[in-house]
This record gives C-alpha cells, sequence and structure tokens, in this order.
C-alpha cells in the first residue's frame, strides 16, 4: 500500500518557537455516552487511557483521549493502529448507541514548541491560554484566526495543535508568522 | 521663530543627531524628538493646510490631540496619510511631506477659498450642489476633490505586516501618567493580574513636566521609582507606545501598540492590537486642554499653553522669542513661568477673568511678567504666522486697546477630561460647573456581563486637577478595580502631594464676549474640518437644535480628531446661540477608536496568502502544477479547467467535455461533503432532513435526495447511501458540508433531542475521485482489485473494496450522465490514487476535468445545481422533482411551508429546457418577455435563465430556466432580450438534452 | 464583544468562538397546522428591549447549542442553559427576577 501523506508533509518553521508538522497521526472521533461504564471500558482497554473529564486530555503512551464535548471524545493513537483501534471500539460498543470514525486524515496535527509557545497561540485564538489558564492535562476548542483548532499541551514548552487537512497550509502558515524570532510581546514568556 | 534652545529638554539625546526630509528638505534633529518637536526646532512653523480654506497652519498642541500637523509619512509601500507629527517620534531617514495643498506649502492655490470664505458657510454643499444633477458629477465633485481634503489614500500594497495579540486580565489600565501608575500598583499590590498601557513612549504624563512633587521628591523621580516597582512586580505588565483605542462590551478593549513607527524594522510587525478582556478597566487618560475662541486663533504661533509648557521641558524648543499668555485660568501662568525660566518673554499674560488670586498668580506676577485681568485677545495680527495680538476688553466687542508684539500665542481655555473611553460603552457624563467640562459620571458606568459596571476613571479623567487629587482618586481607583476583580490582598499607603491652591476658573467661549460677525469668522472651533463660531452660530440660526444634527451639518468634530479639541467649546457656543443650558444640549456620541489605528492592525494576520483561510484539497498541488484555472467554491478552490500551453478556457473546457464523453475523465470530487449518520433513529432523522423517504433505502445503496429549510425551499442535494442498517452516509455540496452538518446537528441538539442519532462530518477524510465516461470501467479493471462489473456493482450502490493499492469505497452514481464510478480512499493516499488512475488511464487518454465541463454536462442532462436553479426562492416543485419528495411520509422540513398558497400557486414558474433557435448561448439571467408593461413602465416577465452553456456534445447553446407554465408549453419560442439591446429567441424544450433514457450511465 | 458561558464545556466563551441562533423557546408547528400558527412560528419575533431568550451556538468549540437570558439594552446576561429544554429554568427565571422584577416575555414572567 502507498504510503500516507500528511498535508505538510513534515514542513518545519523554526522562530522563536517551533511549528512542526507531526506527520500522519492516528485520530477517532468517538461519540456516545461518555458516562457509561462500557464506553468507559471500551475507551480504557483500546488506549490504555481513562476518559478524562470536561476540557481535560489523558495520554499514555502513543496514545491520548481528549474531551471534544459532553458526547464526544477524539482518540489519539498512531496512524497505523487508527483503523483496528477503531474496530476494535465498534466491536467493544456493538450494542450500544454510538459512533466510531476514524478522522485520522480529515485533520492535520501540528506542534508549536520552545519558550515562547504560549504567546504564538496567544496571537491567534481568544482563548485565555496564559499559564494561569492553561496547563498540561486541559484540552481547548477554540479558533485560531479563522479557522476552528483544538489544542493541549503535552508538557510546559509543547503545545499541539489539530486542525482540518483542508486548512492545514492556512494553519501553519498563520503560526509560522506569528512566530516571527523578534516578534515577542514578552508578555507569556517563560 | 521657534527654535531649539541651548539646553535642556528632558526627552532629548544631543549626542545623537537624526537626519530627517520634509517636503524634500534635509533637516536635523536629536533622537527623542518628535516630528512636531524637530520641525519646531527647525523654524517649520508652517505644517498643513486647513481642510477647506487652506489656511496656513501650525502646530497647535503635543499630543494625539493635534489637529493640524497631519503629514504623509513614507513612499510607496510604506506611505501613510494623516498620520500626527505630535505622536510620531523622529528616527534616521524619516521622510514626511505634508498634505492638501497645491502646488505647494508655502504657495497653495486653494487658500483663494479663504477669501471667499464668507460665502462658504456651513451647509455650503447641500445649498448650492442641489441642481442641476449633471453639475455635480462634472464640475462640482471634481473641484470639491482637488481642493478638500486631507492626504491621499495609499496606492501600493502595504510592505509591513501586523498582528493581534490576545490577553485575559484582571485589570487594565489605560494611560501611564502619575494617575495610572498610582492606580497600578495600588491593584498590584491588592493581588490583581494588572495591564498598564501607555499612548507615549514615556511615563508620568503631565506632572513631571508641571514639576510636581510626589510623596516629597520630584515627580520624575516618584514615576521612575514606581515604573521599577511595577516592572518588578509578577503581575504587572507595562506597555509604552500603546494607545487605549476602544473600550467594549463585557470587559473588551483593543489596545493599539506602534512596535516600529519609532524605529523601522522590515521584517517585524508594525503595530499589534492588543485584544484585551478585562475584569475591570481603569481609564487613566487624563484631560485636554481647550483653545479659546479668539479671532485668528489658528495662525501658527497660536499653541496651547501646556504644549508649549511640554515643547520647552521635553524637547528644548521654544515657540517663539515673545510669547502672549491669554488664559480663564491659572494653568496656563505655568507656562508663563517656563517660558520665562527658559529665558524667552513673556510680554503678557491676558487673563479674561476680572481678579484672580493664587500663589501661581503671585509668582508670575514676582517673575516681572505683566498680567492684564479681564482682557480678551480682539483679534491675532499676522498672516501666515504670529506678529502681534491686539489686546481688549473681554466684555467689550473688541475694540483693541493696545497691540502687543509677540511671535507666539499660549492659550487655555480650561482642561476637559478624556471621557472617550468611558462614553464609548456607554458610561455617561454629568456636567461640571465649576471646571465647565463633562466628566465622568461615576454612578452611570457601563455595565458588564453581570450588570456592575467595569470601567472606572482615575486622576484628570475623573475630573480631578490638582496633583493630590489626581493621587488620591487614582489610588482608591486601582484598589476598587482590583476588588472588583477579587483580590484584596493587600492595601499600600497612597501617594501624598501638597494641596495646590488655585483661582477658580471662569467659562470663556467666545473671546471677547460680545464680538461681531467679523471677529466671529475668523474664531476656529474644529480647525481640522475648519468650522468657526460663525458656523454654529448659522447652523442654530437655520434650526439646527440637536447636537447631532449641528455635527453632521457643520461637520463640527467630524474630523480625525473626532472633536478632541474643539466638543465642549462647540457645545457652548451651540447652548449660547439656542439659549440652552450645556447639559441641556448634551454631547455627541464618543465612538472608538479614540485616535485612528491602521487597517493594518486591524487586519492582523489576515493578509496577502492567509487574508482568508484556502481550502485545499489532496491533490490541490497537483492541480496548480497541471494550469489549473482555479474557481472558488466556498473556501475551497476547485479546477474550473486544465489549461494546456496555447489554450483558452473555452478551449480546455471543450476539451475536458469531450474526452470525458467519448473516452475518459477524472474529477476531484474531495470536496463534496460526507456526514456519516449512525443510530438507531438515524433512519426516522433522515426522513425529516431530506423531502424523499430515505428509511426505506437499502443497505449498500445510493438514493438521491433534497433538503428543504422549514420555509420550504430547496438549500441542498447529494446522494445518500446507506452503509448498514443504522448508518448512513450523506453527501452534501461542496459548498454545504459545514452548513449542512451544523444545521442536523441544530435539529438534533435542540429539536429532537431524545433521538438516538450520532453525526459525525467526514468529509475531509476522504479524497474522492470521479472516474468517469466510456472506459471508466476499464480502467478500473486495469488497475484490478474489486470486481466493478453491472452485475456486481450496479446503478446507485456502492461496496467497499480494493482498487489496486488502496481501500476504497466506491459509489455508482453519475453526475454526467456516463458511466461513472466515484471513489473515496484515505485523504493522505488521495494524492497516490490520483496518480494510479493517471497512469493507468494513460492508454485511454485520460484527462482530468474541471468544475465547468461539469457542470455543462450536468445542464446536458438536465440535471439542477443548487445556487443555479435554485436561490432560497425555489422549491423543489418548481424544478419538476416530485417524483422526489415523498407523499407518503406525515411530517418532513419544509413540508408545512411547501402547502402555503403561494407555494402551490399554480402559476409559479417551472423548470424547463431552452434551445436558441440560432444555436447561441443565452446570456445567463436573461429574463424571458411576456405581453404588457407592469405598474412601473417595464415589460413583463414570464421566466428566465437559470444555466446556461454551449454544449460541445450538442454543438449548441442550451439552457435550463424557470418559465410559467413552462411545462405546459414545449415548443413555445420565447423572447429574451440581452443587455445589449438584442433579443434573443429561445424554445421551450425538455431540460433533458442528453441521453434521455439514461443508457450511458446504466451500461 | 459579548461573553457566554457555555453551559456544555464550562469555558466563558469570547463572542468571536459563537454563532447566533435567533430567538429561543419557539414551538415547531408542522403538517396539519393552521396558517396563522405555523407564520408566528416561522416568522413572529419578539425583538424586545429588555429581558430576552436567544439561542446560542458554541461553534469554534464544543458545537453544542445553548440558550441565554439576557438584557438587549444593557448586554447584561442572567445565565446561561441547556437548549434542551421548552422551558426557562426555575434559577434563571428567578435570577431574572432578581434583576428585573416584573419581568414577562411570551408566556414567561
Amino acid at each position: 500500500m502507498s504510503n500516507a501523506v500528511s498535508a505538510l508533509q513534515g514542513e518545519v518553521y523554526k522562530g522563536f518557537a517551533t511549528v512542526a508538522d507531526v506527520g500522519p497521526s492516528g485520530m477517532i472521533a468517538l461519540r456516545g455516552d461518555l458516562g457509561a461504564a462500557k464506553l468507559k471500558g471500551a475507551v480504557k482497554k483500546a488506549t490504555g487511557v481513562a476518559v478524562p473529564g470536561m476540557r481535560k486530555a489523558g495520554f499514555a503512551g502513543d496514545n491520548g483521549v481528549c474531551w471534544m464535548s459532553p458526547d464526544e471524545l477524539l482518540i489519539l493513537c498512531p496512524y497505523e493502529s487508527a483503523g483496528d483501534m477503531t474496530t476494535a471500539l465498534q466491536e467493544a460498543l456493538a450494542g450500544t448507541h454510538h459512533l466510531a470514525a476514524n478522522v485520522s486524515d480529515a485533520r492535520a496535527r501540528i506542534v508549536v514548541s520552545g519558550g515562547d509557545m504560549r504567546e504564538v497561540l496567544a496571537k491567534l485564538t481568544p482563548a485565555d491560554v496564559s499559564a494561569a489558564a492553561f496547563v498540561p492535562g486541559d484540552f481547548r476548542r477554540s479558533r485560531l484566526a479563522q479557522v476552528p483548532a483544538a489544542f493541549w499541551m503535552a508538557d510546559d514548552e509543547t503545545v499541539e495543535v489539530v486542525c482540518f487537512r483542508s486548512v492545514a497550509r492556512y494553519v501553519f502558515d498563520i503560526l509560522k508568522n506569528a512566530a516571527i524570532p523578534g516578534s515577542e510581546a514578552g508578555f507569556m514568556g517563560t | 521663530m521657534s527654535t531649539r534652545l541651548a539646553s535642556g529638554g528632558r526627552h532629548l539625546d544631543r549626542s545623537r543627531s537624526v537626519d530627517f526630509s520634509f517636503n524634500g528638505k534635509r533637516l536635523r534633529g536629536f533622537q527623542g524628538d518628535t516630528l512636531a518637536s524637530a520641525l519646531l526646532a527647525n523654524g517649520q512653523m508652517l505644517v498643513g493646510r486647513s481642510f477647506k480654506y487652506h489656511r496656513p497652519r501650525g502646530i497647535l498642541a503635543s499630543g494625539a490631540e493635534e489637529p493640524n500637523a497631519l503629514v504623509n509619512m513614507g513612499k510607496s509601500g510604506q506611505f501613510e496619510p494623516n498620520q500626527q507629527a505630535t505622536t510620531q517620534q523622529l528616527f534616521d531617514g524619516l521622510y514626511a511631506t505634508s498634505q492638501n495643498h497645491w502646488p505647494s506649502l508655502e504657495f497653495d492655490i486653494g487658500v483663494l477659498n479663504n477669501y471667499v470664505s464668507k460665502f462658504l458657510p456651513s451647509g455650503f454643499y447641500y445649498k448650492t450642489f442641489m441642481a442641476p444633477r449633471a453639475a455635480w458629477k462634472h464640475v462640482f465633485e471634481p473641484i470639491v476633490r482637488q481642493s478638500a481634503g486631507l492626504g491621499k489614500a495609499p496606492k501600493d500594497r502595504d510592505d509591513d505586516f501586523y498582528e493581534h495579540f490576545h490577553v485575559h486580565t484582571d485589570v487594565l489600565i489605560i494611560g501611564g501618567g502619575i494617575a495610572g501608575l498610582a492606580a497600578a500598583r495600588q491593584a498590584a499590590a491588592a493581588g490583581a493580574q494588572v495591564m498598564l498601557v501607555e499612548q507615549t513612549a514615556h511615563w508620568g504624563g503631565r506632572a513631571v513636566v508641571d514639576g510636581a512633587e510626589i510623596d516629597g521628591m520630584p515627580a520624575a523621580d516618584w514615576v521612575k521609582n514606581t515604573v521599577e516597582d511595577l516592572e518588578n512586580a509578577e503581575n504587572v505588565h507595562l506597555r509604552t507606545r500603546a494607545m487605549g483605542a476602544g473600550v467594549f462590551d463585557h470587559g473588551y478593549a483593543l489596545v493599539y501598540e506602534r512596535l516600529t513607527d519609532h524605529a523601522p524594522e522590515p521584517g517585524l510587525p508594525r503595530h499589534r492590537l492588543w485584544r484585551v478582556r478585562a475584569k475591570q478597566i481603569v481609564t487613566a487618560t487624563g484631560a485636554i486642554e481647550r483653545p479659546l475662541s479668539f479671532a485668528g486663533n489658528d495662525l501658527p504661533g497660536v499653541m496651547l499653553a501646556g504644549a508649549v509648557r511640554d515643547y520647552v521641558a521635553n524637547w528644548a524648543v521654544s515657540p517663539g522669542d515673545r510669547t502672549v499668555v491669554v488664559t480663564n485660568n491659572d494653568d496656563a501662568y505655568r507656562t508663563a513661568l517656563a517660558l520665562k525660566q527658559a529665558g524667552l518673554e513673556v510680554p503678557a499674560v491676558i487673563d479674561a477673568r476680572t481678579h484672580a488670586q493664587s500663589p501661581v498668580i503671585d509668582a508670575v506676577r514676582e517673575a516681572g511678567i505683566r498680567i492684564e485681568f479681564g482682557r480678551a485677545v480682539a483679534k491675532v495680527k499676522g498672516r501666515a504666522r504670529v506678529e502681534g495680538v491686539g489686546l481688549a476688553t473681554q466684555a467689550g466687542e473688541g475694540a483693541v486697546l493696545e497691540e502687543i508684539s509677540c511671535d507666539a500665542v499660549a492659550m487655555s481655555g480650561g482642561w476637559s477630561p478624556v471621557v472617550h473611553l468611558w462614553s464609548h460603552c456607554g458610561g455617561k457624563l454629568i456636567w461640571d460647573e465649576a471646571q465647565a467640562h463633562f466628566r465622568p459620571d461615576p454612578d452611570l458606568p457601563p455595565l458588564g456581563a453581570d450588570g456592575a459596571g467595569f470601567v472606572r476613571t482615575a486622576g484628570s479623567a475623573s475630573g480631578a486637577l490638582s496633583t493630590a487629587d489626581v493621587l488620591a482618586d487614582a489610588d482608591g481607583q486601582g484598589r476598587a478595580a482590583a476588588m472588583a476583580a477579587g483580590h484584596k490582598k493587600r492595601k499600600k499607603a497612597g501617594p501624598r502631594a501638597e494641596t495646590e491652591i488655585a483661582a477658580p476658573m471662569e467659562p470663556v467661549w467666545i473671546m471677547p464676549q460680545g464680538a461681531g460677525p467679523n471677529l466671529r469668522q475668523k474664531m476656529w472651533l474644529d480647525y481640522q474640518n475648519d468650522v468657526k463660531v460663525s458656523d454654529v452660530q448659522l447652523a442654530a440660526h437655520e434650526g439646527y437644535e440637536s447636537v447631532e444634527h449641528t455635527k453632521r451639518y457643520t461637520t463640527l468634530g467630524m474630523a480625525t480628531d473626532q472633536g478632541k479639541l474643539c466638543n465642549i467649546n462647540g457645545l457652548a457656543v451651540l447652548s449660547d446661540a439656542l439659549n440652552a443650558g450645556i447639559p441641556q444640549v448634551g454631547t455627541t456620541t464618543f465612538r472608538p477608536p479614540y485616535t485612528p489605528i491602521s487597517f493594518g492592525a486591524i487586519a492582523g494576520e489576515a493578509r496577502a496568502e492567509t487574508f482568508q483561510p484556502l481550502r485545499r484539497t489532496a491533490m490541490h498541488d497537483w492541480h496548480e502544477k497541471n494550469g489549473a484555472y482555479w474557481e472558488p467554491v466556498g473556501h475551497w478552490r476547485r479546477p474550473f479547467c486544465y489549461q494546456r500551453d496555447g489554450e483558452s478556457i473555452e478551449q480546455a473546457v471543450l476539451r475536458e467535455v469531450n474526452n470525458t464523453r467519448q473516452s475518459l475523465g477524472l474529477l476531484d470530487a474531495s470536496t463534496l461533503g460526507k456526514i456519516l449518520v449512525k443510530g438507531p433513529d438515524a433512519g426516522r432523522f433522515l426522513d425529516m432532513m431530506y423531502t424523499n423517504m430515505m428509511s426505506t433505502l437499502k443497505p449498500g445503496r445510493c438514493r438521491y435526495g433534497l433538503m428543504c429549510s422549514e420555509n420550504g425551499f430547496l438549500s441542498d442535494d447529494g446522494v445518500v447511501a446507506r452503509i448498514d442498517d443504522d448508518t448512513f452516509l450523506c453527501h452534501t455540496t461542496s459548498g454545504g458540508a459545514d452548513r449542512i452538518h451544523a444545521h442536523m446537528e441544530e435539529w438534533l441538539q435542540t429539536e429532537w433531542w431524545d433521538w438516538k442519532v450520532w453525526t459525525v462530518n467526514l468529509t475531509e477524510q476522504y479524497a474522492q475521485v470521479a472516474v468517469v465516461g466510456p472506459k471508466a470501467r476499464e480502467v478500473l479493471e486495469l488497475i484490478g482489485g474489486m470486481d466493478v462489473s453491472a452485475e456486481a456493482l450496479p446503478f446507485m450502490t456502492w461496496k467497499d473494496g480494493r482498487i489496486g493499492d488502496f481501500n476504497a469505497r466506491v459509489y455508482r452514481i453519475s453526475f454526467s450522465g456516463e458511466l461513472s464510478f466515484e471513489i473515496a480512499v484515505d485523504a493522505h493516499r488521495g494524492q497516490a490514487f490520483w496518480d494510479a488512475l493517471l497512469e493507468a488511464g494513460a492508454e485511454f487518454g485520460v484527462m482530468p476535468y474541471g468544475t465547468e465541463a461539469l457542470h455543462i454536462m450536468r445542464a446536458e442532462k438536465g440535471f439542477i445545481m443548487i445556487g443555479d436553479e435554485s436561490d432560497g426562492t425555489v422549491i423543489p416543485q418548481d424544478l419538476g422533482l416530485h417524483w422526489a419528495i415523498s407523499k407518503k411520509k406525515a411530517d418532513f422540513l419544509g413540508k408545512r411551508a411547501q402547502e402555503r398558497a403561494h407555494m402551490t400557486d399554480p402559476d409559479r414558474w417551472q423548470l424547463v429546457g431552452l434551445e436558441t433557435l440560432d444555436g447561441s448561448v443565452l446570456p445567463d439571467g436573461a429574463y424571458a418577455v411576456g405581453e404588457g408593461e407592469n405598474a412601473n413602465g417595464q415589460r413583463n416577465v414570464q421566466g428566465r435563465v437559470t444555466s446556461t452553456y454551449h454544449s460541445p456534445t450538442l454543438g449548441k447553446g442550451i439552457a435550463m430556466g424557470l418559465v410559467r407554465h413552462g411545462p405546459e408549453r414545449m415548443g413555445e419560442v420565447l423572447d429574451f432580450p440581452g443587455t445589449d439591446g438584442q433579443s434573443n429567441k429561445a424554445r421551450i424544450v425538455s431540460p433533458v438534452f442528453y441521453d434521455p433514457e439514461g443508457e450511458k450511465q446504466n451500461v | 464583544m459579548l461573553i457566554l458561558h457555555c453551559p456544555y464545556c464550562g469555558t466563558d466563551a469570547d463572542e468571536t468562538e459563537l454563532a447566533p441562533g435567533g430567538e429561543a423557546h419557539l414551538k415547531r408547528f408542522g403538517p396539519g397546522s393552521q396558517d396563522a400558527d405555523f407564520e408566528a412560528y416561522l416568522f413572529a419575533r419578539e425583538n424586545p428591549m429588555g429581558v430576552h431568550f436567544e439561542r446560542w451556538r458554541h461553534a469554534n468549540g464544543c458545537g453544542k447549542w445553548f440558550h441565554a437570558a439576557r438584557c438587549t439594552t444593557t448586554l447584561e446576561v442572567f445565565g446561561t442553559y441547556s437548549a434542551q429544554t421548552l422551558d426557562p429554568p426555575q434559577e434563571i427565571r428567578d435570577a431574572i427576577t432578581a434583576k428585573r422584577p416584573g419581568w414577562r416575555w411570551r408566556d414567561f414572567a
């Protein structure tokens, strides 16, 4: 089978923070009753991660589970595993009202890292991304300039961004322009 | 003549000279100068021509309130008109030119307007240019455009870039004078997150210039210490060159930071627009001095008294050797002292008050300066600049008692708090009789989301004018703001200053008070828009009673300075003319921004390549490299056609249609919406969404469906594939995916929330390719994989499997009338799949085709297109789509609306095909005319063209249209007049021009 | 620029994350309904000065529809609540009464 190619094909920009395409990345949209024991068990079994609370994300190894809405999770995993994991979830949840779909190819995943990476986001989103309001473990859906996006912190110096594939170039470009060396605002730097 | 003093200048670094150019003249200033101070230091008093009369104008003020000194900055890609010389810091190589004059600043033809000014009263344009209409366009407008106005709009693309920055904070404090600093230290002590912004490059504001003492030390030292403390505080952010531009609902504020205007640096953002969400906002915006209205108060050399002080203290610039001070209050006496201390002459202080006593007046007297109480300036002598003033009695009509020779006049009509930011979001004002100004009413602040006030004022912005009062007010407001934001950790002792004894000011709106018409015609209220006392009086005389109407009639306060100087004076003149109190007349509305901000800053990242998000399919780059002529479809770009060398667009489209009909075409159909709908109630739900019955669709099969809005109009269409018992995949139009997904979620979340249905928008998960044409099956068989024979995959079915190397879902559907497979693969493998199809298709002469070929082929088949045949007023019944509207269903969205009388009217226009008699192409949107005329004398119409193309397959023009009783009128010839005066005759025919039996697609 | 608290994801959402959806608590009239009822359902709106009930969607966020009770003149927000209800909850009504005694809106008070 031909190799999967992400929209940005691994592009990297080094500014005062580094903006980098993660490449093909596994993602699964799961809709259902997040409070139901069966769903919790299925997610934990498939990913090794417990269903997180409101606006939180949890991680274990290569897998992650993010709270998208009261009835939707975004599951992160290696690109190659997404198909099988989707099937596993569908089988585990057979008989309960749910929807699990592989959305790996529908998205782009971009990492912004470096000391002032919060400022890159702050130039583009109305969400509060200061250290007081946004820390590792938090998950936020908002907008970056003119498109919807979700982001979370992998660690104190790294934020990950997910957006739709078709606007990957746009999101990469606005992140890049926001990270131009010398344009630090000195407001959220560490 | 203005000049540089030998010593002094707080802001200057005399060791660093800075070269700049004004109107082509090479001039020199110092590091720390503003353009205004540098021009004055070079003796350049004259900086511009006025808006209407082209009178010579000089620098009046020292800050953001400056109305006259507007210049063009920069050249070509950096050109920007209407920049204030008073707020522009000097840098090496600065290039400025003056504006609104021809042929030159010194000799300006437009000044003729000045000599006929009595024939250019308020409302002149309205009164004069009423008739004849043609004269406006050809005579008056070109003249007015040539002579009126400020700078010219830039013609070149802006070289610079800009950015936004979103901040959430407890307390935003606007203004870095002693009030802002005092408020910030107290708010910070309480534990609040504080952002403090100052529009200039310097902290401390007026107090430093005026030599106040705070906590027993000079104000400059207190400011330095306080700024250091705040800089060291973890919870405080300080920004200079950052202006509070506007205050908006729910604690939203815009702060305009000029990053590189003082030191251009290509490659860095020029301006940053801070988008602040604050729990509390403190406006410590100070006060602005009012001019006095005396004849000739606009001559170069007449300046605000406070500004004169600023120029002397901050930039060591003297406005002239001999400066007459004219005032109605104590504050201007400080200017007299400052000038005297700088070694300059003050021939007299002319005080409109009949008597006043205070320490500062005593000091001026002791300095040997002549003080004239109860006196006025009758008029200023001089043509292009001040040569002297005529002294008169303030109580009289302006008879000159004595001429005092001087080369500058420093005037003060009192101080008005800067209430703009307080007022932007609804804060109310009260009239302060003693100070003769409007100040914020603390009981009626702008209200936030919780219904409580979220803006406070501090210091002079509250109306406090003495240092002691300013500090006490600001200290309290800083603490109060922090507490309102939920912080009360610590309270610091507030800063203190000696209480000053000042004599009361006395309002003076016209000087002298009994001035006759000749003098009133030379008393400027609004310098920038050239509005005089006589204009406002005329407006009142002509019946304008509302201040808002007077403003628009006279243009008072409508220039880029938004009436910062003229507001109160204008109101006072109006209320006097109306014989009403100033509070009764009220003020005009204050609107953001406080001073003009750049369009670039507003646009932020939305420029050039990132002006709008551009959506790209997985094959976008291939299209780009292969001659795609793009068509925007929503935010997507789709190839309209692929142009080959030397080919016109028409030729390319023709080639693509012919090749697809005759052999094999590929269409990138990835943009089609794909929404997965799953759950036990999915069928029931889709029966509501679509006009068709979807619940009866069998797994493995496809059905074309229509969606209507609740008011019955056709909204979207597409093919629905049933995946399994409780799962459907709904295709939408390219532009409709997000809208239809939101539409589904809206009904699920807000009406049928107990139905068990989940949706997910899978549009971008797949790259989708339509493989179309007589060779479509052969190419797939050549690649190998799933059985795509007519038996294994009949028309209107779908199947999952492998095509070559790819996991694929194949839909046997056709929008072209040809044998067609729409194949969805994972988007990350879309380009590889496209390449595989091109490679395998080479032997069949495969060609990609674009949206125009798609449109032509669907029109040849009589298939409708959302947005062509539908326009938000068309129902499916109009389009002959009755077969797609279920009669069995009790309900679906739009059903009830389609039962309304107007929707069932047999006279509604219906879809037909149209064929021109001469084979030409009908003009798009053309109307078919009928018998007679309507009430407006226009031809009656009976139909219109909705789609029209040249059909390469049929070799003639074909069209679809909506015609009254159309389907019953087959064969009839209609007349479609074009906009070129030509008539186009077309015959009503069936809309299906090609393969009406469907033999080609169903093979 | 409003801030509305999204009751579904707990965010104090900036107006630029939200999409407005018009008046809340409309009752749908479908096939079989009277012309007057259907017309009112489609077109008749309160458009009041003062207390108002609206629909909003956290479009650039969790995607959920919710309702907001607010004052159209002062923009004071009395509360936000689930869109999956026919009536404003009692605590929302109480919050309005505390600030705007004697308020009325359609059949609610």
